[in-house]
């Protein structure tokens, strides 16, 4: 009796010794690496034999084939460095990373997601360093357009998006749109939507012709961002999704975003889209549309490849323009910012690297490998079809500033919140009045809280 | 190195001055802990310290990344006063009925059919077959059964044959059935178990006692009460223990098959756990909820464990 008693002595001894130590600090104190503050070079070839550890997320077929050949290439051009390359999908990635970035050994170059859930917390933390100064001898600054610089910027303490810091360059461009089969309308009698009332109109004709106007699948839950980011932006404008989605002006339950809910939840009603989407995979949805059974899909330009791959010349892609503007607006960016970390021992190796599988030479290579770059070369020509249509709309709504940001960049957890709250206002389970309540009341607490 | 030369001084005294005996089971004591010490390292660092690291961390506002701040005791308010963390736990209750309730039902039923056709041929076999689903990774299960609930899935083809057109519906996408097609999933994984489990049981029971019965004319219905029951009680407790635990854990189901909508009609403790440390960056609440569901299943399985008959082990 006397042993076992001590045994239990014994362990409540050293737990309340444990956590005594646990709680001498608050967690996350005193562990973000200093930044260092040196001269930086382009230097590689001096830099000794480096390895440098790189995550990414670039696994869709066309795009990791470009990154093999691009890390091959720049391992050729400096045989003192030593790519350790980790992918994993996008999901993955985004759960693990935070715990990479904030371990003893972080990797020296990561994809960093932007907006404020991923990067602006990256920043906050201290474990992404600014690349101003890398921008001033590699002149990124001049390859990019304005307007993608500033998705991939922050303010220093990482509270205010778009700042004066840049954190990272992206290697490949997206925008959000419409695709639609041409068959289809031709049948109809109708031309490709420009504008939200031709979708409409579009739409209405399919359905009385027993077609389902537009396959959507929201089971996975995130293509809710995509359908409501759409068609908020074909109504609200530009200007507008960027304040709100920044946090500089505006709220969600704007007349602007109670219509966007209004007519999402109309559509349902009227069977536009898939019966019972919460339940459907947007594979499916995809499948079907690829199969010609839907007249309309709502997706990125990442899925072009494989539309085109499965459609042929019956596959066309669009975006709309809203009421009194002269360009298309519609959700977009640029693939995930590969960003230095603040833990690197190399950063010129680092900087180097990104430089070189982001510069003019590698927006080639990916367009060999059937992907969008972000920045399009301006002698290159797109191949008539489907990369034409994605190409010229890319080109046209970057140029105009008609991109706006993937909406769940807003609040840390806007993505749980928007994508539940789309779940429910298609299935009716909220009024759209409600539904916009439901996103200002996560938003307003984060905007209050900065 | 005290212990060594004790050991030692103890060793090399003379025979007629043995050292006492509470200091002999002292050594002893300290012996065996020697033993068992790199266990207790391993559940030390690997068990204790990280439970501990959760409870510490549950009392702060953290992303994970940056410097926490103080929160008291607020994650565990959030839990009764946000509507959709509190939400989560309701379904969990609903899920123990399918999980666990519903299974011992149902596998008690088979049991007393089964107990009383002894000689069935091929028993192995159905005995297998049943406990199966227990065997298979829950990944395929949730993905088969994704497929099973899917608009022209099996189920709903299954309705349409038989004319039952107007049930038809997107199971795991409409806000009414989804927690309930997540929960008969449950049911199916567990009956199998809760079955093997009794007939282990009944085969414990002696066989004279049945005779008995039967040579007094007691009907299957009495034969079941009287003699099975009464005997599966270890079996039963057994039973609900695993299962009970298994339903307040559940986050693969979920997670694959619904990621807990539509909406947050599926949403569960472990999930939201799971989310909101890794994706939403709310470390503080996300080690609050899983602190309360530790303690929950604590409790439960006390409470369980307090059925289990004392004569049977």
């Amino acid at each position: 009796m006397n042993g076992k008693k001590r045994s239990w002595t014994g362990v409540i001894a050293v737990s309340v010794a444990v956590a005594l130590s646990l709680t001498a600090c608050a967690p996350g104190a005193g562990s973000a690496p200093a930044e260092s503050s040196g001269p930086v070079s382009k230097d590689v070839a001096g830099a000794g034999d480096v390895t440098l550890t790189v995550w990414d997320q670039n696994t869709d077929e066309g795009i990791t084939d470009a990154q093999e050949k691009l890390n091959a290439a720049f391992s050729a051009k400096y045989p003192n460095v030593k790519i350790d390359r980790v992918t994993q999908s996008f999901a993955d990635l985004k759960t693990t990373l935070k715990l990479a970035l904030s371990g003893d050994n972080p990797p020296d170059v990561v994809q960093a997601n932007q907006g404020y859930p991923d990067m602006g917390a990256f920043v906050q933390g201290g474990l992404i360093r600014s690349l101003n100064d890398y921008d001033g001898l590699y002149d990124w600054s001049s390859y990019y357009p304005e307007s993608l610089l500033k998705i991939n910027s922050f303010s220093a303490d990482g509270k205010t998006w778009q700042g004066d810091n840049l954190y990272g360059i992206s290697q490949t461009g997206e925008v959000v749109g419409i695709y639609y089969n041409k068959k289809i309308l031709t049948q109809l009698g109708v031309e490709a939507p420009t504008s939200l009332d031709e979708l409409e109109k579009d739409m209405a004709a399919a359905k009385a012709a027993g077609i389902l106007p537009m396959a959507y699948g929201d089971i996975e839950k995130s293509p809710g961002i995509h359908l409501f980011g759409v068609v908020q932006a074909a109504i609200a404008g530009s200007d507008a999704v960027n304040k709100l989605v920044t946090g500089a002006d505006g709220a969600w339950t704007d007349d602007a975003s109670v219509t966007a809910a209004k007519t999402i939840q109309d559509w349902s009603s009227k069977g536009y889209i898939t019966e019972g989407a919460n339940g459907v995979s947007r594979d499916d949805a995809l499948a079907q549309f690829e199969a010609g059974q839907s007249a309309f899909y709502i997706v990125g330009t990442w899925k072009q490849a494989a539309i085109s791959e499965a459609m042929g010349d019956d596959a066309g892609f669009t975006t709309l323009i809203p009421k009194g503007a002269d360009s298309p607006v519609t959700t977009g960016g640029e693939g995930l910012a590969w960003a230095v970390t603040t833990g690197s021992k190399h950063p010129d190796v680092a900087a180097a690297y990104i430089d070189f599988i982001n510069n003019a030479d590698a927006a080639k290579t990916f367009i060999d490998e059937n992907s969008l770059p972000s920045v399009i070369p301006a002698d290159y020509t797109p191949k008539p079809g489907l990369e034409t249509d994605v190409f010229d709309t890319y080109g046209k709504v970057t140029s105009s500033g008609g991109l706006v940001p993937y909406l769940d960049y807003s609040t840390p957890t806007f993505y749980d919140t928007l994508t539940s709250a789309v779940q429910q206002l298609t299935d009716k389970q909220v009024t759209p009045e409600a539904f916009t309540e439901i996103l200002q009341k996560d938003y307003s607490g984060f905007v209050g809280s900065k | 190195m005290t212990v060594t030369t004790r050991l030692r001084s103890g060793e090399t005294r003379p025979a007629g001055a043995a050292p006492s005996r509470a200091r002999r089971r002292r050594v002893a004591s300290l012996k065996a802990f020697l033993y068992v010490a790199p266990a207790l390292a391993f559940s030390l660092i690997f068990l204790i310290v990280p439970t501990l690291q959760t409870a510490w961390y549950s009392l702060y506002d953290w992303n994970g990344l940056s410097v926490a701040t103080w929160a008291g005791v607020q994650n565990y308010i959030d839990i009764v006063q946000d509507e959709q963390l509190r939400d989560s736990f309701m379904h969990v209750g609903v899920l123990v009925v399918f999980y666990s309730f519903l299974p011992i039902a149902i596998a008690l039923l088979l049991t007393m059919v089964i107990s009383r056709a002894h000689a069935l041929r091929g028993m192995s076999f159905f005995r297998t077959v049943l406990f199966l689903p227990q065997v298979i990774a829950s990944v395929v299960i949730a993905t088969t059964w994704l497929s099973i609930y899917s608009p022209n899935g099996l189920l709903n083809t299954l309705l349409r044959a038989i004319g039952l057109d107007s049930l038809t519906r997107v199971w795991l996408g409409d806000f009414n059935t989804a927690l309930v097609s997540v929960g008969f999933v449950g049911t199916w994984l567990n009956v199998g178990l809760c079955l093997v489990l009794f007939l282990s049981g009944v085969g414990n029971v002696q066989p004279e006692l049945f005779e008995a019965a039967r040579l007094d004319g007691a009907s299957g219905l009495q034969e079941f009460f009287g003699i099975t029951l009464p005997a599966l009680r270890g079996q039963i407790t057994v039973a609900l223990t695993l299962t009970v635990v298994s339903s307040l854990k559940t986050f693969d189901l979920v997670y694959i098959t619904t990621r807990g909508g539509p909406g947050n009609s599926t949403s569960v403790p472990a999930f939201e756990a799971y989310n909101r440390a890794f994706n939403s960056g709310q470390v503080g609440s996300a080690a609050s909820v899983a602190v309360v569901l530790t303690i929950g299943i604590l409790l439960i399985t006390a409470l369980i464990g307090r059925l289990q008959p004392k004569d049977t082990e």
